[in-house]
């Protein structure tokens, strides 16, 4: 019974869907103070994400009329669950290393894609031409930027010659963390690119540009199914820059008080990184996205490989 | 529980802003409250792009006989539980226009609206006050007091009429 019971734990209560979503909103609302002392403003209550997604729960639900009805109700099921899974793997791996099993960094990298399937799926089920403009848009930015995103994973994997998360962290363990080389401060640099359009943050929301398409792949979502989709949003900002430490910022230690407060720092660093190119950027045509994930981006993985080939 | 989510609904207010043939004044005010200067995201209140996401109204203007099935069609794609606004004096009773052969003349004859802000254009002072008072977050200005009939002889003369008379 406990052998069956503790995968659900896992999954449902503590590294999985409870846990990362709880902290996943508090460091959304992080983004969003920040943003405000930026613009010189008090900005939202700490408790203002949570009151958010309290008040989606609380509001009804409308299915537009001739959407595609399962695929509208189960798109946002299908995020929040890739999500979740891929939060999970990344905790567990870090917390207990035996765990982990080949090709675990395979399975995140498929899991972290599921969010903004999600996203396609949902906006081309709702029958609306803003949510149909916005799901082109999002399959166009996932096919610019997941190949650098892929590329550079691969540097890691390519150093280690492995593609098990516990032996990436052990490599890390005996011989630094793999951003102190060439390869892995550029590496690190198109990670955090493709971050903020995985994330749909500013100069990449163009799948969600408000003012442009009000809303794209999530107009017509509303209620709970909207709060599962910013859920979505606020577990990706937890776990993508934590899948960032894993792999090239020295993993995460939680056995002593030292490392605690080592990833908080690494984690508030990348986050503070991230919300600054986010408040002082404008939106991005969807051609000049496309060219610059396509050009230098892709340009700069490639480099990162060679100079990985080449033990630089 | 159901009571906690509801007290998260006065928290977090996400407006839709539209212009029912309003003559552009009251929006430009609408969005200036909305701006860094006044910071209505303290309250929780955010701008947003899909009436699906939003949970007010904000409306202005007299409505004209165009917008007047647009409106409508609007109310009805908001999910419930929803409040509407209705900002300017064109569209709390039409304003100048409020026996004009094409303009309806107000919001309320349209849709139900909840709370009205006043203002040719209001103040972005009055519109986040009319919001704040909406919500609870301030108590309101005045009050509406219904006054006890005292009898007219004894407000004026503290006696009966036929007593003070008999007085001459």
């Amino acid at each position: 019974m406990m052998e069956i019971l503790k995968p659900v734990f896992y999954l449902l209560i503590f590294p999985g869907l409870l846990f990362t979503g709880v902290l996943g909103l508090f460091f959304m609302w992080v983004d969003r103070k920040v943003t405000a002392l930026i613009q010189s403003r008090m900005g939202p209550p700490w408790y203002q994400c949570y009151v958010d997604i309290g008040k989606l729960l609380y509001k009804q639900v409308i299915i537009p009329a001739g959407s595609n009805r399962l695929s509208f109700v189960t798109a946002p099921l299908i995020g929040l669950a890739g999500i979740s899974l891929a939060g999970g793997i990344i905790w567990m791996v870090n917390i207990n290393k035996s765990v982990s099993f080949i090709g675990d960094l395979i399975v995140v990298m498929y899991l972290l894609v599921l969010p903004s399937l999600a996203l396609i799926i949902g906006g081309a089920a709702s029958r609306n031409p803003f949510s149909s403009v916005g799901a082109s848009r999002e399959m166009t930015m996932v096919f610019a930027y997941e190949l650098p995103f892929i590329l550079v994973i691969f540097t890691a994997v390519i150093k280690t010659r492995s593609v098990i998360f516990a032996d990436i962290i052990t490599y890390q363990i005996q011989n630094g963390a793999m951003f102190w080389s060439v390869s892995g401060i550029v590496a690190v640099a198109v990670f955090l690119i493709c971050m903020l359009a995985k994330l749909c943050y500013l100069p990449f929301d163009i799948p969600e540009a408000e003012s442009e398409i009000i809303g794209g792949t999530l107009a017509e979502y509303s209620g709970a199914l909207l709060a599962i989709f910013k859920l979505t949003n606020a577990m990706m900002l937890l776990a993508l820059p934590l899948f960032l430490i894993t792999l090239f910022l020295g993993g995460i230690v939680v056995s002593s008080i030292k490392g605690i407060l080592f990833l908080i720092l690494k984690y508030l660093v990348i986050l503070i990184l991230v919300i600054l190119v986010k408040s002082t950027h404008p939106r991005l045509r969807i051609d000049q996205a496309l060219k610059f994930f396509l050009g230098p981006v892709l340009g700069l993985a490639i480099i990162s490989v060679i100079l990985t080939v080449l033990g630089v | 529980m159901f009571s906690i989510l509801e007290k998260c609904f006065k928290k977090s207010i996400w407006v839709y802003h539209t212009n029912a043939s309003a003559c552009n004044g009251c929006d430009i005010e609408i969005i200036n409250a909305l701006t860094p200067f006044y910071d209505a995201e303290r309250f929780g209140i955010k701008l947003v792009g899909s009436p699906r996401h939003a949970d007010a109204l904000l409306v202005t203007g007299a409505v004209s006989r165009q917008v007047c099935p647009r409106l409508k069609t609007l109310y009805k794609s908001v999910p419930e539980p929803k409040l509407v606004f209705a900002i300017g004096s064109c569209a709390t009773g039409g304003g100048i226009w409020f026996d004009s052969y094409n303009l309806v003349g107000g919001v309320d004859k349209v849709i139900p609206v909840n709370f009205y802000i006043p203002g040719c254009p209001p103040r972005p002072e009055a519109i986040l006050f009319g919001v704040a008072v909406a919500l609870g977050l301030v108590d309101k200005k005045v009050v509406a007091e219904y006054l006890k009939e005292k009898g007219f002889p004894e407000l004026v003369h503290e006696r009966p009429v036929a007593e003070s008379l008999w007085a001459k």
